[in-house]
């Protein structure tokens, strides 16, 4: 194994514990609010550790741009999304967790 | 190379009982929501399952129609509902047994047809890739959908107007409660429908040679549509009467018209092998059409009122 495999293989795995850690917090969390912050952190790093340990892989640039386009797709959507919902939620009444 | 197969062996098993378990725990769930969503995940597996079985363009259509669009129209329905109906019981509960005698007739019998199955079917692979020099198009399910078997989708087509007139026949205009739209979901509108246009023309015109074609370009387009609608635009205002309804028949009767013409000269829809091509073109663009109004149309659940009409 090469060098960029060996980071491929860091980040790929450290990609995966951010997509873990995110789904606990999703099982976990005690309200929307908290799950939905827990759901963006592993779909945004996560994800982007995952397509940088990829894209050292790619045979081509051109794999590297529609790698890179997929990640930012996905943050648009999370991010837009995560407010829609959680706009919408405050909207019905869903109050944030205290302690 | 045996560790890899081994993953991929267990990768495949997790997929088949992740469909299986998303399946049953949406056919089990009293509460609608909770079932839509469990359908559209059903559905985003499934493409992935299409993919593992070497079937990308089944896997297109289901990502973009079955998890997406059917999600979204599902989403609408649950939202027209009256919200005492979602938490009712959606069957009575004495029937069930007698139901569930008959599903299991069903599935016994089908597992034997399965299990009855030749060994290795001859299929018509090769008769296909003997012919698809003259079929006009590279990509052999292309090839199928729009030569071969043309009339599958012509049907298809119909089917799906079919059912947007079910639901014009139905569907009175609501006064729907306009509510403001945030800044967020106008911006994500305003970068997403440029980029789906343009992913849509991409899959339009890749159909000649690679997966894609009329009904993905056409879903994703229908998801632009739908998205602008989310997002306050008055679409269902700017397309109305004469001009929706050439929309919606642009494919069907593209279809048609070149259906009538190859029966005159030859056979139903047999197309001059040196006109096929672009004949196969015609048709996907006036099909893509047709199909994201009609899906759009769908989503909207009902009748565009025309201006001359009284509101």
């Amino acid at each position: 194994m090469s060098a960029s495999d060996y980071l491929s293989v860091a980040l790929l795995i450290t990609g995966a514990v951010f997509f873990l850690a995110g789904t606990v917090g999703l099982l976990r969390f005690p309200d929307l609010y908290t799950r939905l912050h827990a759901l963006t952190k592993a779909d945004n790093v996560g994800l982007g550790l995952m397509i940088a340990g990829l894209a050292l892989q790619a045979e081509s640039w051109a794999v590297v741009g529609k790698l890179l386009l997929i990640w930012g797709l996905v943050l648009l959507a999370g991010a837009g999304v995560a407010h829609l919902i959680a706009s919408g939620a405050l909207k019905q009444g869903v109050r944030p967790w205290k302690k | 190379m045996e560790k890899v197969t081994l993953l991929i062996m267990l990768f495949d098993l997790l997929l088949g009982l992740g469909l299986l378990w998303l399946a049953w725990q949406l056919l089990e769930s009293r509460n609608l929501f909770k079932a839509v969503v469990l359908f559209v995940a059903f559905g985003l597996l499934m493409a992935l399952a299409w993919v593992r079985l070497d079937a990308p363009d089944v896997a297109l259509a289901e990502a973009a129609i079955g998890a997406g669009l059917t999600g979204a129209l599902l989403m609408a329905a649950l939202a027209k509902l009256p919200s005492r109906d979602k938490s009712e019981p959606l069957a009575d509960e004495k029937g069930h047994w007698l139901l569930r005698l008959a599903l299991l007739l069903v599935a016994a019998g089908l597992g034997y047809v399965v299990h009855s199955l030749p060994e290795s079917a001859p299929g018509l692979s090769a008769e296909i890739a003997n012919n698809l020099a003259s079929s006009g198009v590279n990509n052999p399910v292309t090839a199928v959908l729009l030569n071969f078997r043309g009339y599958d989708t012509l049907l298809e087509l119909m089917v799906l107007m079919l059912a947007l007139l079910g639901v014009w026949s139905l569907g009175i205009e609501r006064s729907t409660r306009e509510e403001p739209v945030g800044p967020v979901l106008t911006t994500l509108v305003q970068f997403l429908t440029p980029l789906l246009i343009l992913v849509a023309a991409y899959l339009l015109w890749a159909g000649a040679d690679a997966p894609g074609g009329a009904f993905q370009a056409g879903a994703v387009l229908a998801a632009a549509m739908v998205l602008l609608l989310l997002a306050g635009w008055p679409l269902q205002g700017l397309l109305t009467g004469v001009a929706l309804r050439l929309m919606l028949v642009a494919g069907p009767a593209t279809f048609v018209a070149l259906a009538g013409l190859t029966l005159l000269d030859a056979q139903l829809l047999a197309y001059p092998p040196q006109h096929a091509g672009k004949l196969i073109l015609l048709l996907e663009v006036a099909a893509t059409l047709s199909i994201a109004v009609t899906l759009a149309a769908l989503f909207l659940g009902y009748r565009p009122r025309t201006n001359k009409e009284p509101g």
